[in-house]
């Protein structure tokens, strides 16, 4: 087991409502030298939430105490650009277990589930519900079934379904990851490889 | 029924469907570097993992080497302690490896092709999402996450749902000075930025089967741009000719069976796309860019278009210009540039610096630009050199640097300063992209060029 499994979250939410947030903003590629997976939370969003002089930029919402939560609200097209799994592992390390957006980037999405965070992809006008009821009481709660598969604004009630193949579902809420499955059918690969035999 | 390319290539490699699930996806050869590897490798050792087909990955030390005194030790700790590790990783399970200072060293997209190691109807994958350079070939290639570069590592698949399928084609001539650089750009201009997501393009129509090799690496390396996972092209006499007698390229009747499969790589008439755009090459003219995403670009001669007309929010636009510094409706051309970089996966081929020496020849070097000039391999750095081209750059006052990503993602020292303008032949213009602060406008290397010998942004045709 690879990661924290995910069943159902509630919790307050971080709004992000810029368009085409790339993954070079997530976590700029000078903080990409380590060669072990740790702290990358510290430089999650580095040049929009820190000055040059490493102080907090004060207008930028990871800054504002009014706003925190394992569930970060983002705008269209999310995670686009770099395949690097770093940017999925700075909002992990950060505390977020859930994306949402009305649109993800391919990689991105990839790469979150493989590491236990599920993208929620809802539709534009529910998105602008939740970043209402986000400005109207910062404290409100986004309900996250995965096994409904639907997200709730709870103050509003109104909710929303979202996709994902029962394949990655199931691994999520049991905690199993592609690297086991994969290895349980080595025998087969090898037969398709020696087949191959490119 | 008719089939793509596409699903040619991709029905092939399918080992299992899984149902409601992702296909468990073949890979033929993997590209490994040092910045998205070492935490797979740390993987593969927590759960007691073998690579299981060594044979198949191929490291080479790119993202993070310095462009200058390669023979020196490398200076930052972080950067050494990572080419280290790929150095010992390799070692470990048996992977070749061409770090700093090996005759085939040089940036992944660029070394791959040219040693040979990337052929037609092939699937490849690395860490890195200009991967979907090697569609160029005829082959399904992508980036992948690190999660990913376990999972090849330890059992040469992957889990992909199949994409859907879009074509792009593009038909006509191209004018004066409009290059395959500009072909990308303008349709990526089109699409935007999350166009093509979810889709795999196959390129088509008579401006790719015209296009070099080198050119069509330049179109499919910027697919990702509108958000595709990757682009191809139907391999034909020209791929097949580049590829003969590359060293590890296959030989004799190997080469002979093989090319008999390469000739069946191509879309049926009559195939099905998801999704299908054409485009007339009379439309493209030199193409930069004047926003914070690679689908803010423009024809050079016009003026940036208004936030009103674009199809993304407007707040990002007015983010995206601010960050900039420039206003809606400003001309681009008479722009002053402070940096000039010619270089990357995209247009650090050979071909790329012909371009650019063209135009450099018999001028000089704007004084108030720095300019880097930065070839994809030791192999490009080479003919550089023999071609002449290293004459006229530095008979113009520029200096050839050593080979590398450099300053497309500024991971080494080739950083643009906050607020500096920069011409660049790379592929993103992301903010802070080429160091914190920086500001960039992605172009092709006649444009680079031209801004070289100025110092501001300047049609190239005015100076051919």
């Amino acid at each position: 087991m690879a990661y924290d499994k995910f069943t159902t979250l509630t919790s307050s939410a971080v709004p992000l409502p810029i368009e085409n947030v790339d993954t070079d903003q997530i976590i700029p590629a000078r903080f990409l030298k380590a060669t072990k997976r740790e702290a990358f939370g510290e430089n999650l969003f580095r040049d929009w939430r820190y000055n040059s002089d490493d102080s907090p930029k004060q207008d930028f919402v990871l800054n504002n105490p009014i706003y925190s939560g394992k569930i970060l609200v983002g705008g269209n097209n999310f995670g686009s650009g770099s395949s690097r799994e770093h940017a999925a592992w700075a909002i992990y390390d950060y505390g977020f277990r859930c994306v949402v957006s009305s649109f993800f980037a391919d990689i991105f999405k990839n790469n979150a589930i493989n590491m236990g965070i599920l993208p929620v992809q809802v539709s534009p006008e529910f998105l602008i519900q939740i970043f209402s009821a986000i400005e109207l009481d910062p404290h409100t709660k986004i309900e996250v079934s995965l096994p409904n598969q639907a997200i709730v604004i709870q103050a509003t009630g109104a909710s929303e379904s979202f996709e994902i193949n029962g394949y990655k579902k199931n691994n999520l809420i049991n905690g199993f990851d592609d690297i086991d499955y994969l290895q349980a059918m080595k025998s087969e690969i090898s037969a398709f490889a020696t087949a191959r035999a490119v | 029924m008719p089939s793509t390319l596409f699903d040619k290539v991709w029905d092939a490699h399918v080992v299992r469907k899984i149902e409601d699930g992702p296909d468990v996806f073949f890979i033929d050869r993997h590209f490994i570097h040092e910045v998205t590897s070492p935490v797979a490798f740390l993987g593969l050792e927590n759960r007691d993992l073998k690579v299981m087909y060594p044979e198949h990955t191929f490291a080479t030390a790119d993202h993070n080497t310095p462009t200058i005194n390669q023979h020196l030790p490398v200076a930052d700790p972080l950067s050494a302690n990572q080419l280290m590790a790929l150095e010992q990783n390799s070692a470990k399970y048996g992977i070749s490896h061409w770090g700093l200072g090996n005759p085939k060293n040089g940036i992944v997209h660029v070394v791959g092709p040219e040693n040979g190691i990337t052929l037609p109807g092939m699937t490849i994958v690395c860490g890195d999402s200009h991967t979907s350079t090697h569609g160029a070939f005829g082959a399904i290639a992508f980036g992948i996450g690190t999660s990913e570069v376990e999972m090849v590592l330890s059992s040469q698949c992957i889990m992909q749902p199949k994409p859907l399928k879009m074509r792009i084609n593009v038909n006509g001539s191209l004018g004066k000075a409009v290059t395959p650089k500009d072909v990308t750009l303008y349709i990526i201009s089109k699409l935007t930025t999350a166009g093509a997501t979810g889709y795999f393009v196959e390129y088509a129509g008579d401006v790719f089967e015209k296009m070099s090799m080198e050119g069509r690496m330049t179109v499919c390396n910027m697919s990702i741009e509108m958000g595709a996972r990757g682009g191809m092209i139907a391999p034909d006499e020209t791929t097949f000719s580049y590829i003969n007698g590359r060293e590890l390229a296959p030989k004799g009747a190997a080469w002979d069976k093989a090319l008999a499969y390469w000739k069946t790589l191509s879309t049926d008439a009559g195939a099905i796309f998801d999704k299908e755009y054409n485009f007339d090459a009379a439309d493209i003219e030199p193409m930069i860019t004047y926003g914070t995403n690679p689908g803010m670009g423009m024809g050079i001669s016009q003026s940036i278009p208004k936030g009103i007309d674009l199809k993304g929010g407007t707040a990002t636009y007015e983010k995206s210009l601010a960050y900039m510094g420039f206003q809606e409706k400003d001309q681009m051309i008479g722009k002053k540039v402070d940096f000039v970089f010619i270089g990357s996966c995209t247009n650090g081929r050979i071909e790329d610096f012909r371009a650019f020496a063209s135009i450099i020849k018999g001028r000089k070097k704007a004084e108030h630009v720095t300019a880097w000039i930065v070839p994809g391999s030791h192999i490009v750095e080479a003919q550089i050199k023999e071609e002449g081209i290293l004459d006229i750059l530095t008979d113009a006052g520029f200096l050839l640097r050593q080979p590398g990503c450099s300053a497309c993602l500024a991971m080494n020292d080739d950083k643009v300063p906050a607020g500096k303008y920069a011409v660049s032949t790379s592929n993103r213009n992301f903010e802070g992209r080429q160091g914190p602060g920086s500001r960039t406008m992605l172009a092709s290397p006649l444009v680079a060029a031209a801004a070289a010998v100025t110092g501001y942004v300047t049609d190239p045709r005015e100076l051919m």
